[in-house]
């Protein structure tokens, strides 16, 4: 319940946010709407601590910051193995194992893969994660498991 | 005209990102297959759309306008993964498979 | 420098509609479709900025979300032959 509030609040700001004009029929088009998703949202079953995880609070910053080094890195390797004349990849499928336990970790997790050029998870089967990887230093990097740490510190301390 | 710094930091992250955009490009052309070629369309999906988007952030004169890139920016950074994840399943459990091992020094200890 | 940024973003979204052309599969058409997609919000954003209407940003974050809706539900056809299925079975939910 206290979701559905919060849910409500968020969803009511972005439509002021977003609509700029505070007269009553469109004030009152917005309380409509917002319920009108609400409904649907809890039918759909989503409004919980999966679907909404305002619970991972300010440390999603530290985790975010941190992610978007890794994708500028990342970016900057791909874009030297693109312009190389050569072509010099070395494309491969590895399988990493996810140590979140929570489903929302493990989807945080193959997300950032994903987002970090060079890796992009293709598959979860249980708790691994198959990551098809543009070269082998990539997919070595993958495997050190830094970045799996980090999900699970980021998620599991909640 | 003077410039100011914000505009040149502004400017810098147009053209970073307009670079970026075009390497993605040349990769999604060059690139031999369909699951190397998400690695190309990765690049213009994070970096390029982020550069684009602070760029014109710094030159929005309303914190309105900042707020809306920010959305979008948000926004794409979140579908994309689902949608790339969602086409890599597909094209997995269609006929595709992803070439391996194309390297030079031989497989690896991949499993 | 903003028409700098237009004629990168116009450069990328012909590149890709090469790849979206010459794709041997259709997953590649659909990753170049996509990829148009996005370039295409981006553009719109900053042609708003080029004219001086940032009202524009408003249709880029509507093409943006339409975008995204418009390559699952394309992968959705190609993945079941129908829009309307349910996909795999549902998982049934434990009390959280």
């Amino acid at each position: 319940m206290s979701h559905a509030i919060s849910v409500a609040v968020v969803l009511y700001g972005l439509w002021l946010l977003l609509s700029g004009h505070y007269v009553p029929l469109l004030l009152g088009l917005g309380v409509l709407s917002v319920l009108v998703v609400l409904f649907i949202a809890t039918r759909m079953d989503v409004v919980d601590k999966e679907g909404y995880p305002v619970h991972l609070g300010p440390r999603a910053l530290l985790y975010w910051s941190w992610l978007a080094w890794e994708i500028i890195k990342a970016n900057l390797a791909v874009t030297r193995h693109i312009l190389s004349p050569r072509l010099s990849i070395s494309p491969t499928v590895v399988r990493v194992k996810a140590t979140q336990k929570s489903e929302l970790g493990k989807v945080i997790y193959a997300n950032s893969i994903t987002l970090t050029p060079g890796t992009v998870s293709i598959d979860i089967d249980g708790p691994y994660i198959s990551v098809h990887a543009l070269t082998r230093d990539f997919a070595a990097d993958l495997r050190t498991g830094d970045m799996d740490r980090r999900v699970t510190d980021f998620v599991n301390e909640a | 005209m003077t410039l100011s710094l914000v505009d040149l930091l502004s400017w810098a992250c147009l053209l970073g990102g307009g670079f970026f955009g075009i390497v993605g490009g040349i990769g999604l052309v060059r690139l031999p297959d369909l699951f190397t070629r998400f690695h190309a369309a990765g690049i213009t999906d994070t970096l390029c759309t982020a550069l684009i988007a602070i760029g014109l952030m710094l030159q929005s004169d309303s914190w309105l306008v900042s707020v809306k890139l920010l959305l979008i920016l948000a926004f794409l950074f979140f579908t994309s993964p689902t949608s790339t994840h969602a086409l890599a399943k597909a094209a997995l459990h269609g006929k595709l498979k992803p070439l391996r091992y194309k390297g030079k020094e031989g497989a690896s200890s991949s499993t | 420098m903003f028409i700098a940024a237009a004629l990168a973003i116009l450069v990328t979204m012909a590149l890709a509609l090469t790849r979206a052309l010459l794709g041997p599969t259709v997953y590649d058409r659909i990753l170049a479709v996509n990829m148009f997609g996005t370039k295409t919000v981006l553009i719109i954003a900053v042609y708003g900025f080029l004219t001086g209407r940032p009202d524009f940003l408003d249709i880029a974050l509507v093409y943006a979300l339409i975008n995204f809706i418009s390559t699952i539900a394309v992968l959705k056809f190609f993945e079941y032959g129908d829009l309307g299925h349910a996909g795999t079975t549902r998982r049934k939910r434990g009390a959280r």
